[in-house]
């Protein structure tokens, strides 16, 4: 009985932590409408600034100091950040915003290794709080009860901060209608600042405490931002209490699980968000979302198919592609290959998030999956290579079937955290159940039969594949499905009012979707000849999602450009520095930031500048516009 | 009394919100060709009263029949299926497609080619898409961006969206919102046209009296949430208790509509 309280207490010392940083990321979404992907990055740099503070100032105050001093001097930091890149955005629609602050996270695990080293860093223990105190046999260390106290304290300061005082009072009012206190004469940029800085404070404050428990490390970020996106899911957006009831929810629930389900804790935590979500979409404690809103100043062109002059240009560039192994080396050929299965992976993820509206953070996960199947019909079943290439993709198909039916009854940036959550279970079923996936070791010598083995021939294999699969994705793009789908992303109400059954839609399309990057994940098994769980990682999701963005999301040619100008950057950057993170996280927030409508996106946007100014304005935009009264 | 069939019988609707009665025991019908106004002060539940006819909320109490067929509780498209069109008071239409493959979405639900991943939209149904734009005035603009038209032309559109499946039936919630005075006698003349032509049966809530006692061949008013009159726009206008309802806010048509007679 004892281990279980004790149990129970470190679950809740850890639920501290956890609350001040998901109680950050609330505020700042209650009022600016942006979720900061980059809050686990200022929680990892508090703990960082706190580990050098605290070993350069001795005794008490220098710990606690230093500590303080450490979250002041990252909320600053945010400060700036909002001001330079927010500013910009905060009229950008959601996908842009989580990508930008993504970017930041991305620049931000260099930065920290150039400057802290990448090895592990173990800080000191608090002073007054070394000890442990004895309860009947079991020893709590004494700073898990300093925790346990502080999130209660931390919890109340912030009530008295937002019912108390006149700041609070503006912050809760922005929260339910920014527009109307903006009309009341509020100075919104000054309010977004200080509510971004209070909101960046708590999270490095939270990092800045976790030293004495945990060793610092770089890849603390992600892990915080997955565990605080399904904290904030599960507590509601926007709501504090509801981050606090389910940090300590959370924090529970890996505390236990890890003594029930010792293999699938993780899970355990991502099946609850998942049943919270289905019950209630918004959160335990938060309310109902607004639409979201549409691409603003992005392109209203109506889609159209290539023209037959387009069309030859294309096949003359898919010519020359296949040309490639007549004068390439092996290299370059296998390069060409891992384009040509990213060509594959983007034009899956396009055909979600621009043609369906539903922007997938977990897209990995069927690329995954279907990787995953090529090495258990391949490796294990000892399949010829076509029936793997063909089946391997329905082990995608399937989890696409399962989890799209779940994602799909929810939209928006809800809809990004189920699917990300959903690609996180899938990941650590990948990592963890080393009986039957290898876990971390992954399934080597996944290879194909000779007539796919040498790179020349599979290169070739991999560029029909993905010919074949961008013909296919634009014909059912023009189809009654297609035109089907793209009212459902326009007008979910109009889509509905002409007997479109919108979910159902909705379904079909990620499950196509799941099944063509289960296709890409089968090809890049055998290009490379083993499969890890990485290969569902949240890094290939977020790749998927910037090769669609660079592209031009709103255009349906942009995820093929997108993916073959990223990948081989990717590719090219690896080889060339080691701080390939930070240029790739620069580029990102460069193209949010600057370059929002992607390559084809602005290539458009010149060429059908200049057919306006040629056959002169048209009518509809100079005249007849109306006010509405 | 009259052979025209009824399309629409609307049996003691009730709906109430905790202690609230938004609509309460409101019953009435409508027949082929008719044109229908709801009218009522804001908060009379008209627009409950609309949402639970296109299946939007469901009703506590009371049935819904169109053409004899129950769609009490009915979802929206499956209240489409049985012949309703609509549209709404923020139109809403597909702003990324051209005017003509809005009709077009409409009518390959219509043929129920939803699920057709294979062949081309853009030859499917052009002509009906562009016989119906046609109707509605809207012919020349066929082939541009639906998010570019000016809003009274959105209107029109949004009215050959809900004319694709051939309704018998068509719900029109504040037809005439936000709409330039000259534009809006337009659009409910159209509409009144299409009406009388096709035997469709017109039901809209509207603010504009002016349009109201211009259009409309029968009205019913709303007052916290039960029906406290109904009949010929005469009737109406006479009627003591809409008069004290309205008045201050609705009562200049009567006036002016006077003075029209006599000029």
């Amino acid at each position: 009985m004892a281990f279980y309280v004790a149990q129970f207490l470190t679950g809740l010392a850890s639920a501290a932590s956890l609350f001040l940083v998901a109680s950050g990321l609330s505020i700042i979404f209650g009022v600016t409408r942006i979720v900061n992907f980059a809050h686990g990055a200022f929680y990892m740099l508090g703990a960082y600034a706190a580990f050098t503070l605290t070993e350069r100032f001795s005794g008490a105050l220098g710990f606690w100091g230093g500590i303080v001093a450490a979250a002041l001097i990252i909320a600053a930091v945010g400060v700036l950040v909002e001001m330079v890149l927010l500013r910009r955005i905060y009229h950008s629609p959601e996908l842009f915003q989580l990508l930008a602050t993504f970017g930041l996270t991305l620049m931000v695990e260099d930065v920290v290794v150039l400057i802290w080293g990448p090895d592990d860093l173990l800080g000191r223990r608090a002073p007054g709080f070394k000890g442990a105190v004895d309860f009947f046999g079991q020893s709590i260390p004494s700073y898990d009860l300093f925790l346990i106290v502080l999130g209660p304290v931390v919890l109340g300061v912030l009530w008295l901060l937002f019912q108390r005082t006149r700041w609070g009072i503006l912050v809760r009012a922005a929260t339910q209608d920014r527009d109307m206190v903006a009309a009341l004469g509020v100075n919104q940029k000054w309010l977004f600042t200080s509510v971004f800085a209070l909101g960046v404070f708590l999270a490095a404050l939270g990092g800045a405490l976790q030293i004495p428990r945990d060793a610092v490390n770089h890849a603390m970020d992600l892990r915080v931002i997955v565990e605080v996106f399904v904290v904030v899911v599960i507590g509601g957006l926007g709501s504090i209490i509801g981050a606090f009831v389910a940090a300590v929810l959370v924090s529970e629930l890996n505390a236990f699980g890890i003594l029930i389900f010792p293999k699938i804790s993780i899970i355990l935590v991502f099946l609850v968000m998942a049943v919270v979500l289905i019950v209630r979409p918004w959160g335990l404690f938060g309310r109902p979302e607004a639409p979201a809103r549409r691409t603003p100043g992005l392109t209203v062109n109506p889609w159209r198919p290539l023209t037959t002059n387009e069309r030859l240009v294309a096949l003359a560039a898919l010519a020359v592609a296949a040309a490639l192994p007549l004068v390439a080396g092996n290299y370059v050929l296998t390069v060409g290959s891992e384009i040509a299965v990213f060509v594959i992976f983007a034009v899956s993820l396009h055909f979600l998030m621009s043609v369906g509206g539903l922007a997938s953070f977990g897209h990995a996960a069927y690329f995954g999956l279907g990787a995953y199947g090529v090495a258990f019909l391949a490796k294990l079943a000892g399949l010829p290579t076509i029936v793997s290439l063909l089946l391997g993709p329905m082990l995608g198909l399937l989890g696409a079937a399962v989890f799209g039916f779940f994602a799909v009854q929810l939209s928006g940036v809800y809809f990004a955290m189920l699917t990300l959550a959903f690609a996180q279970i899938v990941w650590s079923i990948a990592f963890q159940w080393v009986s039957v996936t290898g876990g971390d070791n992954g399934i080597l010598g996944v290879w194909p039969d000779k007539w796919a083995a040498t790179p020349s021939h599979f290169y070739w294999l991999s560029l029909g594949v993905a010919a074949l699969v961008v013909v296919i994705l634009r014909v059912i793009v023009f189809s009654p499905f297609g035109f089907g789908l793209r009212a459902t992303r326009d007008s979910p109400l109009r889509s509905e009012a002409i007997g479109i059954n919108v979910k159902r839609i909705q379904w079909t399309a990620f499950v196509i979707a799941g099944t063509v990057a289960g296709l890409a994940g089968a090809l890049f098994a055998y290009l490379k000849g083993s499969v890890f769980p990485d290969n569902m990682g949240i890094s290939l999701s977020v790749d998927a999602l910037v090769m669609v963005l660079l592209g031009g999301v709103e255009t349906v040619s942009g995820p093929v450009i997108g993916a073959i100008v990223y990948k081989a950057l990717n590719i090219w950057l690896v080889s060339q520095t080691d701080l390939s993170k930070l240029v790739l996280g620069a580029f990102v927030v460069l193209i949010v930031v600057a370059f929002p409508k992607g390559i084809v996106g602005t290539l458009e946007a010149i060429m059908q500048r200049g057919r306006k100014s040629a056959s002169s304005a048209s009518p509809l935009l100079t005249s007849r516009i109306e006010t509405a009264e | 009394m009259s052979m025209v069939p009824t399309l629409l019988s609307v049996e003691g609707l009730t709906k109430s919100y905790g202690g609230v009665h938004a609509v309460r025991g409101v019953s009435f019908d409508l027949r082929a060709g008719e044109i229908l106004a709801l009218i009522g002060p804001n908060g009379a539940g008209k627009s409950t009263c609309f949402d639970m006819l296109n299946g939007q909320n469901i009703p506590d109490s009371g049935g819904i029949r169109v053409l004899g067929e129950e769609t009490t509780g009915r979802k929206p498209r499956v209240i489409w299926r049985m012949g309703v069109g609509r549209t709404f008071q923020i139109t809403a239409t597909f702003p990324t497609m051209t005017v003509r493959e809005n009709v077009q979405v409409a009518l390959v639900s219509y043929g129920r080619q939803l699920f057709n991943l294979w062949s081309s939209t853009a030859r499917y149904a052009r002509e009906e898409a562009g016989r119906l734009l046609d109707l509605v005035g809207m012919g020349a603009y066929a082939g541009r961006p639906c998010g570019e038209l000016a809003y009274g032309d959105l209107k029109r559109l949004e009215l050959a969206i809900a004319l694709a499946n051939q309704p018998r039936l068509l719900l029109m919630d504040e037809p005439t919102a936000g709409m330039a005075p000259r534009e809006r006698i337009e659009l409910m003349r159209l509409t009144a046209r299409i009406a009388r032509e096709q035997a469709i049966g017109v039901l809209f809530t509207e603010h504009d009296m002016d349009v109201v006692f211009e259009h409309a061949d029968r009205i019913l008013v709303l007052n916290r949430g039960t029906l406290i009159a109904e009949g010929s726009p005469e009737e109406v206008r006479g009627n003591a208790q809409v008069r004290a309802i309205y008045l201050g806010e609705g009562l200049v048509y009567d006036a002016r509509h006077r003075d029209g007679a006599h000029a």
